[in-house]
């Protein structure tokens, strides 16, 4: 499988992860549980197409084979996207869409804003302006997952299904790869080493607000997002996204 | 998005003679050009029509959501998606809008979607087409938010002012939506492919019917429209606005280097006016009846949503009392 430099490929990461984040939001259009939520969910989703243009963008300069964002988003298969395995599962109910959304957020907004930091101007940018939306999401994902562990007893036993369904994907939100260390150490990203215990903190906060265990940390198993070894759903989701892109190859939209 | 047939219970326009001195008081007011307000006195009637115009608006931009979702998840470019997005993200916000200017005249948003979802309110009859291809996306913006745009610049005249001022805010995104859809049809017809060029053609004939019908019934066959009119609720009738809207739209048709399916339309030098054909009015009473080609799914789809989304609602009622109670608490 190739791989490109370790700058390009962490730059897949965040961007792969914030396109298939908002291609899930994108799935909920009018299915909301209320109008305000149909505003919210199109609202983060748009951000995230944003910033994964913005991430690809990128990439796609420093690959410098003709690449663009929408090639690298519309023309790789799944063996070569490096989003988070948690950003691919499927929406499930509110619960597990919100739990996903908060695992993201809480892994995003400390991410960012240590990139923010980072010796490579352009990281150093995207990660800025990326920030500042971030944090309303963290902040409206944290309360979701209050709400509803802290609401009805069945918002509480959903929460913890949900829970039970996606907690085995989190270790990718704790572990940093050899590749990602050694940017890390060089600044050239900023210094991410505390971005696990900072998501780990943030987990446990809200849990606790929410009135919901913490399990024991995930191990990693057999899927490695980093090597694309994915899911089974991503699949079908990029099927369903790419499909225009793929049957009209030499079109320009 | 916009209302159609809003029915407004009256046979006949009432004289000043026959009004009670509240209601030529009113009358009065409104042939002045001063706008109402929720606080104001108004005929029953007035109030009631108004509440059906303005949920049957909502409840188009909430409907108008799903042909349109469709297609979010397959946009073909990043740029797309974030257009569609962003469209999608302002009819949600529009639906608020009007639900609370429309709750200024004492009506329920619970109450009147609940209309909606048993089928005793109407939306708009456009939303009850299919998006078959791309193109409809760029058609759907042009077209009907073009007709939609036709409809509702004059209701920012309209005698409501809480429903006026909405308008203001609508027209502005709706006018945005509109460029943006033609931008999309421009873009395949100067830059695609011949496949792209076809799907331009094909969502073109078939939403150019079903667009014209978003103005409503011929002026013969629409009862309501003097009483809308004598009010001021309405500012144009239906055909004068689908004139226009045909107007306008058959240069910019031009210019994309398409035609509408439409054997007779011609130029009139004469009136200064296209002439067009028949339309099929049979098929709008179906679609507004409720068998149209989509009535069925879309009206499951919000349904759902609300009725599968219940727990949510009520947990966010649940926290928010405990929330309450443990601040009275400390």
């Amino acid at each position: 499988m190739q791989k490109y430099d370790e700058l390009t490929e962490f730059l897949l990461r965040m961007g792969d992860s914030a396109l298939v984040q908002a291609q899930r939001l994108c799935e909920w259009t009018g299915k909301a549980p209320a109008l305000e939520e149909e505003l919210a969910l199109m609202n983060v989703g748009l951000d995230l197409v944003g910033q994964a243009r913005n991430w690809l963008d990128y990439a796609a300069e420093r690959i410098g084979d003709g690449h663009d964002a929408d090639s690298l988003a519309y023309r790789r298969d799944e063996r070569h996207f490096r989003n988070l395995l948690m950003v691919e599962q499927p929406n499930g109910d509110f619960a597990v869409t919100m739990l996903k959304q908060f695992f993201f957020d809480a892994w995003q907004y400390p991410m960012l804003t240590q990139l923010s930091k980072a010796k490579d101007e352009r990281v150093a940018a995207i990660a800025t302006k990326s920030l500042k939306e971030v944090t309303y999401h963290l902040r409206r994902s944290s309360e979701w997952v209050e709400r509803l562990g802290d609401g009805t007893e069945e918002s509480h036993q959903r929460m913890v299904k949900a829970i039970d369904a996606l907690w085995r994907f989190s270790y990718e939100f704790v572990e940093l790869s050899t590749q990602e260390q050694s940017l890390s150490e060089a600044h050239t990203i900023g210094d991410i080493s505390s971005v696990a215990t900072k998501w780990q903190a943030m987990v446990n906060d809200v849990f606790a607000r929410a009135t919901l265990t913490v399990p024991d940390a995930a191990q990693p198993f057999y899927l490695a997002s980093r090597d694309g070894v994915h899911s089974e759903h991503l699949g079908f989701l990029l099927a369903e996204m790419q499909y225009l892109q793929r049957a009209h190859p030499n079109a320009s939209w | 998005m916009y209302a159609q047939l809003v029915e407004t219970g009256s046979k006949k326009l009432k004289t000043l003679e026959e009004m009670s001195p509240e209601e030529r008081a009113f009358q009065e007011r409104i042939d002045a050009e001063i706008k109402i307000e929720a606080k104001n006195w108004m005929p029953d009637s007035y109030r009631k029509t108004l509440i059906r115009q303005i949920s049957q608006h909502a409840h188009s931009e909430i409907v108008g959501m799903l042909p349109e979702g469709n297609w979010v998840t397959r946009a073909p470019t990043l740029k797309r998606k974030l257009q569609l997005m962003a469209k999608i993200q302002d009819e949600a916000g529009h639906g608020l809008y009007l639900y609370s200017a429309m709750e200024t005249l004492g009506a329920d948003r619970d109450e009147e979607i609940e209309k909606l979802h048993s089928g005793r309110a109407k939306y708009s009859s456009i939303f009850n087409y299919p998006t078959l291809n791309w193109a409809d996306m760029g058609a759907v913006g042009w077209l009907v938010d073009g007709a939609a745009i036709v409809n509702q610049v004059p209701l920012q005249r309209t005698s409501y002012g809480p429903y006026a001022r909405a308008m203001v805010r609508v027209c502005k995104e709706e006018s945005f939506h509109q460029r943006q859809g033609y931008e999309i049809l421009l873009h395949m017809m100067r830059h695609g492919t011949e496949a792209q060029k076809e799907m331009v053609q094909d969502a073109i004939n078939r939403l150019w019917w079903p667009a014209l019908m978003m103005f409503g019934p011929s002026d013969e066959h629409s009862p309501n429209s003097a009483q809308s009119m004598a009010w001021k609720i309405k500012r144009h009738t239906n055909d004068e606005l689908r004139q226009r809207f045909i107007d306008q739209t058959i240069p910019q048709l031009n210019v994309l280097g398409c035609t509408v399916p439409d054997p007779d339309l011609k130029w009139n030098e004469e009136t200064g006016h296209y002439e067009f054909g028949d339309i099929q009015w049979e098929e709008f009473n179906r679609v507004i009846q409720g068998h149209g080609p989509c009535n069925t799914e879309r009206l499951e789809t919000r349904r759902n949503a609300i009725e599968i989304g219940a727990w949510v609602r009520e947990a966010a009622v649940a926290h928010a009392h405990k929330k309450q109670q443990k601040q009275a608490v400390a």
